[in-house]
């Protein structure tokens, strides 16, 4: 308790300033930046294949539908509340979400993006009444230029601004930003933080600590350290100092390099010929390697993976995967392709019913600086997947694509209520009618 | 038949040269090209049209109330929606969350969406048309060939 009351008298340990800048119901959100129509109305956004809800707007919150909801169970809800659904459009959203952090930077020098939706930003110097000036000045910019709302969350540690966030974004009066820095405040929010939303306290390690009566953050901070060193390992001493204001988190700002890159999809329907298999690694295959020329990337091994419907436990199961080296380092389409072919004619066995697939490339390097001996083609095979990629930036993706990816695609995701890719193809810009 | 090897070798050499061209003076013999000193970069269409990259949008226009402003129907309208509106800007509004081009006009404390053609009516904005100014246009970009 010594040390818990030294840390509290330490004020100075309160001087760090973390905003937490988290885009509210965020693919709703962006639905409506060209659907103003849809202000004020409930919105779902579906997962892949149209599964589960992932988004609800606040109003569809309100109607009683759960996050993570089966669409079909959801649906008696929805159409008698005549709650617009979207499938989730990710061109959209990672075109926003990419504004977002750009005007973001303009705010911070350091500005860590943690994830499509939310980002830490470096405060400090300011004093709390200009915090509070600032940070609602963020707000409203975020809102003019790029159409989304946020909530922002500042104190002294990333998991305390986490816990101002949820309070910024759960009451109304404080319209939006909530600025956590005294003890007052923060012993006032930590009693009202069930221990379950701390970032950092899963769902099994909540259940354990609700074993020894602990509920909330504050409850939480009562405990022994030594104790909870012991029980909760230094990530769980970590999180209990990081409530204490001792920031053991920094700000992540140089994102390393991807170490493995992989595609994967759900089926819109079991499949079970191997042709149709062999269409979907092919298109994966190429939209992995895709994914790795955009970053200027280089991989050095993959691997292939299928698998049954788990769920489904009348089917019999099967699932296997098979790692492949790769003859040198390349982002080569082609080559990547048909490495991947040879993997799921390997490990393909017919008589069941798969419901996804997928390739991984691993041991990703810069391309500038692998310059192996043996990549003799590497002018004529990099000059091949820029035009590729060119001609397929400019008039849509797929345009131009390899013969093996299929033309059908009978088992191309299912997404019924997509909307247009306004910001990223000249094809699906907003029409705006001049009457 | 020797002939013919040596040949084949030449042409890959110089189909490798064109893909990366590494150097501008490659030349060591002749005398260097002056040019190269005064080499710049091509112009950028996205850094005249566009200040602000992460609040600009583009929209397509679609109809005739907006002709003699310039604008055609097929034009594309780039929107900055960084710039704050000002009296006699073209704006994208939101009508009763319908997208529409206007101009903005401010008489006295009055706020009026006006058509750039005659036959189109000017709205008069009231508070309870759930209106607001999506972004202003800065830019009409019009083909001008048409076939």
């Amino acid at each position: 308790m010594s040390y818990i009351k030294q840390l509290q008298d330490n004020h100075s340990s309160l001087d760090n300033s973390i905003a937490l800048i988290d885009c509210n119901n965020f693919y709703a959100s962006c639905e409506r930046i060209f659907n103003p129509k849809l202000m004020g109305r409930p919105i779902v956004v579906l997962s892949n294949n149209d599964g589960c809800i992932i988004t609800r707007s606040a109003e569809a919150k309100q109607l009683g539908i759960k996050m993570g909801e089966p669409y079909f169970k959801a649906k008696k809800i929805i159409d008698k509340n005549n709650v617009k659904v979207f499938s989730s459009n990710y061109s959209l959203y990672g075109d926003i979400s990419q504004r977002v952090m750009e005007t973001l930077a303009k705010f911070a020098a350091d500005v860590e993006i943690y994830s499509i939706d939310e980002a830490f930003l470096g405060l400090n110097g300011f004093e709390n009444y200009e915090l509070n000036i600032y940070c609602g000045y963020i707000r409203r910019i975020i809102k003019q230029w790029v159409g989304i709302p946020v909530s922002i969350g500042v104190s002294s540690t990333k998991t305390l601004s986490k816990i101002a966030n949820n309070l910024a974004k759960k009451n109304k009066e404080y319209d939006g930003v909530c600025i956590l820095k005294s003890w007052f405040d923060i012993n006032d929010a930590l009693k009202l933080t069930p221990i379950g939303d701390v970032w950092g306290i899963g769902r099994r390690l909540s259940i354990f600590l609700k074993k020894y009566n602990v509920n909330t953050a504050y409850d939480f901070t009562q405990l022994d350290k030594g104790w909870v060193r012991k029980n909760m390992g230094v990530v769980g001493e970590k999180t209990f100092l990081e409530l204490y204001g001792v920031s053991c988190i920094e700000l992540d700002l140089i994102p390393s390099d991807k170490k493995s890159c992989c595609v994967s999809r759900s089926f819109s329907r079991p499949i079970e010929k191997i042709h149709d298999l062999e269409e979907s690694v092919s298109s994966y295959g190429t939209r992995v390697s895709e994914k790795i020329r955009e970053e200027g990337l280089v991989a050095e091994s993959m691997s292939v993976f299928v698998l049954t419907n788990y769920f489904n436990r009348k089917e019999k199961q099967y699932s296997n995967s098979i790692k492949l080296q790769l003859p040198y380092p390349t982002n080569n389409s082609i080559k990547i392709v048909k490495r991947a072919l040879e993997g799921i004619r390997k490990i393909y066995r017919e008589g069941y019913r798969y419901k996804k697939a997928g390739v991984i490339l691993y041991g990703l390097t810069r391309a500038s600086q692998t310059k192996g001996l043996l990549d003799y083609d590497r002018e004529s095979s990099d000059s091949i997947m820029n035009t590729m990629d060119r001609i397929n930036e400019r008039y849509g993706s797929s345009t131009i694509r390899l013969a093996s990816e299929g033309i059908e695609k009978a088992w191309k995701m299912k997404r019924d209520n997509i909307s247009p890719c306004y910001t990223t193809s000249f094809q699906n810009l907003v029409q705006v009618k001049l009457e | 038949m020797n002939e013919k090897n040596i040949l084949s070798i030449i042409n890959i050499g110089n189909n490798k040269k064109t893909v990366t061209p590494l150097f501008l003076d490659s030349v060591s013999a002749g005398f260097p090209s002056p040019v190269t000193d005064y080499l710049e970069n091509k112009l950028d269409l996205n850094e005249y049209l566009v200040k602000h990259p992460a609040a600009t949008f583009i929209v397509k226009a679609s109809g005739p109330s907006m002709i003699e402003a310039g604008i055609l129907s097929g034009d594309l309208l780039i929107v900055d929606r960084s710039v704050t509106p000002k009296n006699d800007n073209i704006v994208i509004a939101s009508v009763f969350g319908e997208l529409t081009v206007k101009k903005l006009r401010k008489k006295g404390s009055t706020l009026f969406l006006v058509s750039a053609n005659n036959e189109y009516p000017s709205i008069e904005v009231k508070e309870e048309m759930e209106c607001f100014i999506w972004g202003v246009v800065t830019y009409v970009i019009h083909k001008a060939i048409t076939r």
